[in-house]
């Protein structure tokens, strides 16, 4: 990326890390009954300016490029986070309630360490990707998602606040290992932002799909490609090998990251836990006293009423436009298709299930972190393992 | 049909759980809504009469009570989900990769993905998405949304539209949303009232008693939604059959004209030219990432083609008359459409001959030339005569030769490794010196030749395929995609709110329900009662919940 495009991507970031601390300023106060305070509304402010600066980069991208910068997976995964940012800004002028900042921005900041993860050039477009129908396509899933996303975080908050930590169950269980899997992101973001801060590099050749690539290393590579031949001296000898059903493109180099996440996240975890000498969510759970239940319920349903028809928009109707239009067909079962379904079926599954009575509250919750899970296996797992027409990245 | 007299006067039908007209629960069939057991009114449907809950005697009844359930419909949903995603697991087998040693299914699976594969092969998850039981657990789906839709959306008609302003008490008290304000100001009323005319609620007044309401469009929604997936659900059906669609694939050489498949002979093909364009490596905007990639772009494939009519009748064996229908240009993302058929840019080939230029030597003096001849690959000509009184004759040709069993013949007709047999005549002469030549390969049989032929030129051209579509079908899509998306932005976008302001025995009674966002309704209610001394309503279901986190937090 050149350097003002890069500037203003990471101020944006920048303003959003301080954006958090502001946040977490609010549940400190724990005295004040009001739904806002003075620490929110700074808190949004600065997100706000964080959102423009994003937004002036991706003009900025747009313009150098040629094309909507959509195009490759690392602008696709900071389009994504982009989004978080903007679905919170609509709900929080909606409902104006802080807690949501403090989790749904460091959201919107794992996604952009994740895109970080993905090479940051500018790429040209290849025939198919040339139609107006994917910038919409892309544009409209990422929003939607996004937006899913506050159900989300809210999903999350309700269940820290409403299971009963006072002894052990199977939803103490489940709520712990959301916590750990948000440990192992930051495990990821950690190990992410340590080996580009050591400058670290290993490189390898090997054989795929009988075509000799390369792929380089930014993190020691504890699993090295399926019989692959070290490039450069004095680089370390892997321990193991990545199995050879993970197929996506650089999935040798994807897989040892996922290592290294559950490394350092597991470690993280453990300290905090040390440190806390209780389950992680319990030690939260006091801090989110005066916020209200139903309110939480009333969001999470809310974003999935909003996300949903923009998802059926951009996930399947823009997606099958350009399929058509692309590749002579608008629906062809290929794996991230039926991804993009499943997550469909899902949610209106969830909006179903509203329909009943006991539906409501909890079991939306535990709903509504599912769904985002779905989101993130088709965003993660898809690209990695199960390679098809989209995996262009 | 038994009619069930509420004391308001107003009959309903058999199972309304409350009046359609005042609300008042119908004291023997609350169980049906589970309203016996809780504070709140179950306000679902209104209290409408259902067919699937008053019903359960004969065997339609139950078949139509099995698919009225919203829980039978999302567990087939859920079934529908869990397949689709084990569908993904292994490539299904159209997407078995070309180049795999053995593309047959039956070997395929079980070779690349061991016993596991074997077990998906065998039961049919390879050809998951047009097995027979896929399509009847969707077909199932289709039914179970019909169904459903017309249980619910009669009744709910019904009771929107005969309800009057004027509630019974124990309707309103059991709302979510309620207040009692014993000493009010009917200027207080009037100004709630006034205040929410300005919201763009229409007012129903009756007798002092009034509706406020807003959005009920917004409640069919759901059923509009439904109406656009059974029109989708019918378009994939169709699309099964020849009729309504066709795809079918054609490979056109550049320069030649030839049927299109699938069109009954009526229509043809000329591909005049293939381009294959590449990013330029040194666009400074790309740079980087082509450096990185180590490789070439591309940036377009298009073929440039004239699309031809069959006119008249033809008589088999005669050359049809054709007749031009348009010339243009088919790109990846921009197919060509004419007559309702659509050719897709879908791949191309470029190891094609198109011409090859050969020179006549001296055998012994590779510096001295006598003179060159073109041969058009496609049709060559039988002899060729050089000016200074050189003739070639063709005696053999081979457009795609290949050795087999030790003798010379061609793969294909297609001129992918051209080689020939000629026969020289030099200037005068009626002996020829025959020579055999191909790529690579140059072969003087009697060894005493004085000439030698050398290739000196070529030129290759592009074999372009193209995906012939015609499906009719697709509008069918679009009218259900439509639909659909007006349906569900109608029932998401927007809420159905009423307030209820009724008068009892001097007291004020302040009811309201929304069928989602209760956030909403609040903020209205809130704005409404601005400046007035009546009280605001209570959220009876947070009350609820509240006892119960404070008995939580006391264990
Ligand atoms: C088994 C098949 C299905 C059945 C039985 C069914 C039934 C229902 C019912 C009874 C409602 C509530 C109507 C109301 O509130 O008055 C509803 C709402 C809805 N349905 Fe379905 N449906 C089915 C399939 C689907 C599918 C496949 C989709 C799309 C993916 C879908 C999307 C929706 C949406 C978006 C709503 C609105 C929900 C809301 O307002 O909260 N339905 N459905």
């Amino acid at each position: 990326m050149s350097g003002s495009i890069a500037a203003f991507y990471v101020i944006g970031i920048v303003l959003y890390l301080i954006a958090t601390l502001f946040f977490g300023n609010t549940i400190r106060d724990k005295k004040s009954k009001e739904k806002q305070n003075k620490s929110g509304k700074i808190g949004f402010i600065i997100t706000v300016l964080g959102f423009i600066s994003h937004i002036v980069y991706f003009i900025l991208r747009w313009i150098a490029g040629g094309h909507a910068p959509v195009s490759n997976m690392f602008e696709f995964v900071t389009f994504l986070g982009i989004s978080v940012v903007l679905a919170f800004i609509i709900l929080y002028l909606i409902y104006r309630i802080d807690i949501l900042g403090l989790f749904a921005v460091p959201t919107a900041l794992v996604l952009l360490a994740y895109a970080s993860m993905f090479p940051t050039e500018i790429t040209p477009l290849v025939p198919s990707l040339q139609s107006h129908w994917l910038y919409l396509h892309v544009i409209t899933v990422s929003i939607a998602q996004g937006i899913l996303a506050i159900s989300f975080v809210t999903g999350i908050i309700y269940l820290l606040k409403a299971v009963d930590q006072s002894r052990r169950s199977k939803r103490t269980f489940w709520l712990e290992l959301v916590m750990y899997a948000i440990f192992l992101v930051i495990g990821f973001v950690f190990s992410t932002v340590l080996f580009k801060a050591l400058d670290y590099s290993a490189s390898f050749a090997y054989i795929e799909n009988n075509q000799s690539v390369e792929v380089e290393y930014h993190m020691p590579p504890i699993a090295g490609p399926k019989e692959g031949v070290a490039l450069q001296e004095n680089q370390m000898e892997p321990l193991i090998e990545t199995p050879g059903w993970m197929q996506g493109k650089d999935a040798p180099r994807k897989f040892n990251t996922v290592i290294w996440s559950v490394i350092f996240g597991t470690i993280f975890y453990l300290i905090a836990r040390l440190i806390m000498r209780k389950r992680v969510s319990a030690w939260i759970q006091p801090f989110l006293k005066h916020i209200k239940l139903d309110m939480l319920d009333e969001i999470t349903y809310r974003s999935v009423a909003i996300g949903f028809p923009l998802f059926t928009l951009g996930g399947l109707i823009f997606a099958a436009i350009w399929a058509q239009i692309a590749w002579d067909r608008f629906w062809g079962w290929d794996p991230k298709e039926v991804w993009a379904l499943i997550t469909w079926f899902f949610y209106a599954a969830f909006l179903h299930l509203r329909l009943s009575r006991g539906w409501h509250g909890e079991k939306s919750a535990w709903l509504a972190v599912i769904g985002f899970g779905i989101i993130m296996f088709n965003i993660i797992v898809v690209n990695l393992v199960l390679a098809g027409l989209h995996s262009y990245a | 049909m038994n009619k069930l007299k509420c004391e308001c006067g107003h009959f309903n039908p058999e199972g309304t759980i409350l009046c359609e007209s005042c609300g008042k629960p119908i004291e023997e069939n609350q169980h049906l809504d589970g309203n016996d057991k809780s504070k709140l009114l179950n306000m679902r449907y209104e209290g409408s009469a259902r067919r699937s809950l008053t019903y359960n005697r004969t065997i339609v009844d139950k078949i139509w009570n099995f698919f009225s359930s919203v829980r039978n419909g999302v567990i087939l949903i859920v079934i529908a989900l869990i397949a689709s995603g084990i569908g993904t697991i292994f490539p299904q087998a159209m997407y078995i990769p070309a180049n795999a040693p053995n593309r047959d299914p039956s070997v395929y699976y079980e070779e690349t993905y061991g016993i596991l594969g074997k077990i998906y092969y065998q039961l049919g998850f390879h050809e998951l998405y047009s097995s027979w039981w896929y399509m009847i657990l969707i077909a199932l789906i289709g039914v179970s949304l019909v169904i459903c839709s017309l249980d619910r959306f009669i009744p709910l008609y019904r009771a929107l539209k005969i309800q009057k302003p004027k509630r019974h008490y124990s309707f309103l008290s059991r709302q979510r949303l309620f207040s009692e304000t014993p000493d009010f100001s009917p200027e207080d009323k009037k100004k709630v009232v006034e205040n929410l005319k300005n919201m763009r609620y229409k007012i129903f007044e009756q007798d002092g008693q009034v509706l406020a309401e807003k959005n009920r469009f917004s409640r069919w929604g759901p059923y509009v939604n439904h109406i656009g997936l059974i029109i989708i659900l019918i378009a994939a059906l169709l699309r099964m059959t020849p009729f309504m669609f066709i795809d079918d694939y054609v490979w056109v050489r550049e320069g030649e004209r030839k049927v299109i498949p699938s069109t009954d002979g009526q229509y043809y093909i000329e591909n005049k030219k293939f381009h294959l364009e590449y990013y330029d490596e040194d666009d400074e905007r790309y740079k980087e990432a082509m450096e990185r990639m180590g490789q070439l772009v591309v940036k377009n494939y298009q073929t440039d083609v004239v699309i031809y009519k069959v006119k008249g009748e033809t008589i088999p064996g005669q050359e049809p008359e054709l007749e031009k229908v348009t010339e243009d240009a088919i790109r990846m993302n921009e197919p060509l459409k004419f007559d309702g058929y659509r050719l897709y840019q879908s791949g191309y080939q470029e190891n094609e001959f198109s011409t090859m230029t050969f020179g006549i030597f001296a055998a012994n003096d590779e510096e001295k030339s006598f003179g060159e001849f073109t041969v058009d690959l496609m049709s060559p000509e039988e002899t060729y005569e050089l000016e200074n009184g050189f003739k070639v004759e063709i005696s053999q040709y081979f457009p795609d030769y290949i050795l087999q069993d030790g003798e010379p013949t061609t793969q294909s007709k297609f001129p992918k490794n051209p080689a020939f047999v000629f026969r020289v005549y030099p200037p005068d002469s009626d002996e020829p010196e025959v020579s055999f030549i191909g790529i690579g390969r140059n072969i003087d049989p009697t060894g005493e030749n004085k000439y030698r032929l050398g290739i000196t030129d070529f030129s290759t051209h592009y074999a372009s395929g193209l995906t012939v579509r015609k499906d009719l079908t697709l509008p069918i899509f679009v009218v259900g995609a439509a639909i659909f998306m007006i349906g569900v932005i109608q029932g998401m976008y927007w809420q159905h709110r009423r307030v209820w302001i009724n008068e009892k025995e001097g007291t004020l009674l302040l009811a309201a329900h929304t069928n989602k966002n209760w956030f909403g309704i609040k903020r209205d209610i809130e704005k409404a009662l601005e400046g007035t001394e009546i009280n605001m309503v209570v959220d009876q279901e947070e009350e609820d919940l509240e006892k119960v986190e404070q008995t939580a937090t006391q264990e």
